[in-house]
């Protein structure tokens, strides 16, 4: 037989129900307040009128509960509504093909809503072919030697890097910025990916760098912290940089690619998350989005390999800025996170030849990989310039003996922030 | 790489060790999976009850008593009334893999409607390196199909030995008690195609519910703590192994892998009798989560149980002020190695305990 419910149970039930006309809790004994205030959270009756009412009892151990699970009577949503605001976003293309037609006409359902900067490749000759009915600004070679000076050497925007002259003249928060090879995939339901609303989301919910979270991004739709996940570490930090994933051709290196030539990747992974302080990562440029306010000056286009090409599988320049992007980012207590969204990527180029031709980038990493794991920035650098300085710095005093690369890098670093300094501040005169 | 080798069975060389309390019913949808497998029964409660395990399954059992006996009085460290008990499992076996696993733990499917075998997917990840020292960004790269990534270092990719493989839950997620109060009817549907090795230097929270790991590798560090009966805390028992584990692991430049395989979690536990339980947990968490983050072994430390004595020492000094539940913990630490090195002693035959119960 059942038993039948208590009267201190039937009697908590009959004041949940009541509890809006309830004026003082204070006269409760501490073990049915206590049941009283688990049963309203159960109920999801929790308001800010409730919460003051238990709050006001002084009671030791509600207001414990309430400060361990982090209750707060201002209650700021733990998501902000995404509402994507179209003119903090601008998406950044580096053309490294003189017709955009197709890559944009496959990407305007995702990309017409926003502005978009177009770099042309400066050793790319002829003009840009790009469809209409988009908002976008072109920047070609004369456009960057007006704004930079035909003189500055050590900040190169050719091939790949042109991408970082659009991040430079920017003036929006958010930066999305895709490799013009490659066109939207399809999710495993079959749909296509806004790759953009995906990076923007990444970007405005918070990271969780500090603990692993075994069900990924705590934040999305359908889950949450684990058990074991310390309260105190939920509120997460601002996302600084999100790295996306690709189908199809997957950035592999030249090695790789040219061992396995038919293999394609498959896998749709359903996750995003963060990857935790201290971690390295390689980031691919091929698609990023990234928080220009917070990390914007720490992109940098300063690891150019002696042979760098306009294939992917022959440079590393985005592994280098992203590694300064992750050490910055675990510095200042920003995250960065990886997964979701996919981009799918198109056949390009030859592997075998790539690897004939430049394999400097695979040996370099030995020692630019150690280099960053044992980065370490001091309390003084405080914000993302004063953090690249020091880490230019370190550049040129640890890895300069060892290759020619190492020396211009850590120059274009230095060279980087000038620049983003004068051209941050005259556009804000401009603005103003 | 050409084709793909099946995976090993492993079924002279792995033990499934499985704490219960009610019955093992649950045997009989992983029939076809475990069959093959020597069992482990660890019985927590009332020793008089009798647990019926299915037939055809080979298994020895445990109860209290049987602990008592054959541990004499370090059983004192072994926990009763928690599924922690679950760790005397790891140390009467003989066997090099340990695969645990809860009684309402089912087989799950995966997006294509196939059962999956999870034991053979730990398989798969333990038999595989872990790579702690940089993230791949295409998860494990030595899963058919992916590969490391460009940027990666060849130096890098050898990787090193895996200790331990963390799978998931579908459905009834591992949620702590607050958070089980607030989203009562959450489930975890989501699929996630991945299996990942977490940094070297990061902490995790690790669930005992589908785990398995290298016994010789790092058996002595996978101890469940002192939580149920008489104790001030339970439902941190895995919670504490995982991030003593984890540490060692770093240490000794052993790897963990967390993602899949999915099994399928049936029984949401009451939140109030958790939040009774995790309470106390949720504070002190707090302070234990900074002690493991900060927590250095010295190099001489080459052996999990050096390493696990220096951790309990370190424990005793620094979480004592926390609650004196910390000097206790420290000691049955102590013990525990104690026991362990004890009923598996290195370079004998092991030692047979008198509890084999043949089908």
């Amino acid at each position: 037989m059942r038993k039948p419910p208590t009267l201190l149970s039937l009697t908590i039930d009959i004041a949940l129900l009541n509890l809006s006309h309830i004026s003082d809790l204070s006269f409760l004994p501490d073990h049915v307040l206590l049941e009283l205030f688990l049963r309203t959270l159960r109920a999801g009756k929790l308001t800010e009128k409730i919460l003051k009412l238990f709050v006001a009892t002084g009671k030791d151990e509600i207001l414990s509960l309430i400060s361990e699970l982090n209750i707060q009577l201002i209650l700021t949503p733990v998501l902000p509504t995404i509402n994507i605001r179209d003119d903090e976003v601008d998406i950044v293309i580096g053309a490294l093909h003189l017709d955009l037609t197709s890559f944009m006409e496959d990407w305007r359902a995702v990309f017409s809503r926003f502005h978009l900067i177009i770099v042309q490749d400066p050793d790319l000759k002829g003009d840009l072919k790009i469809p209409g009915g988009f908002s976008f600004d072109v920047y070609t070679k004369s456009d960057i030697e007006s704004v930079v000076g035909s003189s500055s050497s050590s900040v190169v925007f050719s091939g790949y890097s042109c991408r970082y002259f659009g991040y430079l003249v920017s003036h929006k928060k958010y930066i999305i910025s895709i490799d013009d090879d490659c066109t939207p995939a399809k999710d495993d339901k079959g749909e296509l990916i806004d790759a953009v609303a995906q990076h923007i989301t990444n970007l405005m919910t918070p990271a969780t760098p500090f603990f692993f979270n075994t069900l990924y991004d705590p934040f999305r739709k359908g889950t949450d912290f684990v058990r074991g996940y310390p309260f105190s570490l939920r509120s997460g930090v601002q996302c600084g940089l999100s790295c996306g994933l690709w189908l199809n051709l997957a950035d592999y290196d030249a090695p790789t690619q040219a061992l396995k030539p038919g293999q394609r990747n498959s896998r749709f992974v359903d996750a995003v998350l963060t990857v935790p302080a201290r971690a390295m990562l390689p980031v691919s440029g091929i698609n990023i989005g990234f928080d220009r306010e917070l990390v914007g000056p720490a992109m940098v286009p300063a690891f150019r390999l002696a042979k760098e090409g306009k294939f992917r599988w022959e440079t590393v320049e985005d592994i280098w800025s992203g590694m300064c992007v992750k050490v910055i980012c675990d510095h200042l207590g920003y995250g960065v996170k990886s997964g979701l969204p996919y981009v799918w990527r198109n056949e390009r180029g030859n592997a075998v030849e790539s690897l004939k031709k430049e394999w400097e980038g695979v040996k370099l990493m030995e020692e630019v990989v150690p280099f960053f794991q044992s980065m370490r920035l001091s309390q003084g650098a405080v914000t993302a310039e004063d953090c690249v300085i020091e880490m230019a710095a370190a550049v040129k005093e640890r890895l300069e003996p060892l290759d020619p690369v190492f020396a211009r890098a850590s120059e274009a670093m230095v060279e980087w922030v000038k620049l983003w300094k004068v051209v941050t501040s005259r556009l804000s005169n401009f603005a103003a | 790489m050409a084709g793909v080798s099946p995976t090993p069975l492993l079924k002279d060389e792995l033990d499934i060790v499985i704490p219960t309390i009610r019955n093992l019913d649950f045997l009989e949808m992983w029939r076809p999976f475990f069959q093959p497998y020597h069992l482990i029964i660890v019985q927590d409660g009332d020793p008089s009850k009798t647990i019926k395990v299915p037939e055809g399954f080979d298994y020895e059992l445990y109860n209290r008593n049987d602990i008592n006996r054959i541990l004499g009085p370090k059983a004192s460290c072994i926990s009763f009334k928690d599924s922690a008990c679950r760790c005397f499992g790891y140390m009467v076996s003989k066997k090099k893999y340990i695969y645990t696993i809860d009684d309402d733990c089912f087989v799950a499917k995966d997006p294509s409607g196939k059962d999956i075998n999870a034991l053979e997917q730990h398989i798969k990840n333990i038999l595989s390196p872990a790579t702690p020292y940089f993230f791949n960004t295409l998860y494990d790269p030595y899963r058919d199909g992916a590969d490391f990534v460009r940027g990666y270092p060849f130096s890098l990719r050898e990787g090193v030995p895996t200790a331990v493989s963390h799978g998931l839950w579908l459905n009834i997620p591992d949620y702590d008690a607050p958070t089980q109060l607030v989203k009562p009817r959450e489930r975890n549907t989501r699929y996630v195609d991945a299996v990942m090795t977490i940094p070297k230097g990061t902490l995790f929270p690790m669930c005992g519910m589908n785990l398995a790991f290298n016994r010789e590798l790092i058996g002595p560090a996978m101890y469940f703590g002192l939580m149920g009966d008489g104790q001030p805390i339970g439902r941190y028992d895995d919670m504490w192994a995982g991030w003593c584990t984890k540490v060692i692991c770093d240490h000794l430049g052993l790897g963990i892998k967390t993602g899949l395989p999915y099994i399928w979690h049936s029984k949401a536990s009451n939140p109030f009798v958790n939040l009774k339980k995790e309470y106390k947990g949720i504070y002190w968490q707090e302070e234990i989560i900074p002690f493991f983050q900060a927590v250095s072994l010295p190099k001489e430390c080459t052996t999990v149980q050096q390493c696990y004595t220096e951790l309990a020492k370190q424990v005793k000094a620094k979480l004592a002020n926390v609650d004196p539940y910390f000097t206790k913990l420290a000691d049955a630490m102590v013990t525990w190695i104690e026991a362990w090195d004890e009923l598996n002693p290195s370079g004998e035959a092991p030692a047979k305990t008198s509890n084999v119960k043949a089908k």
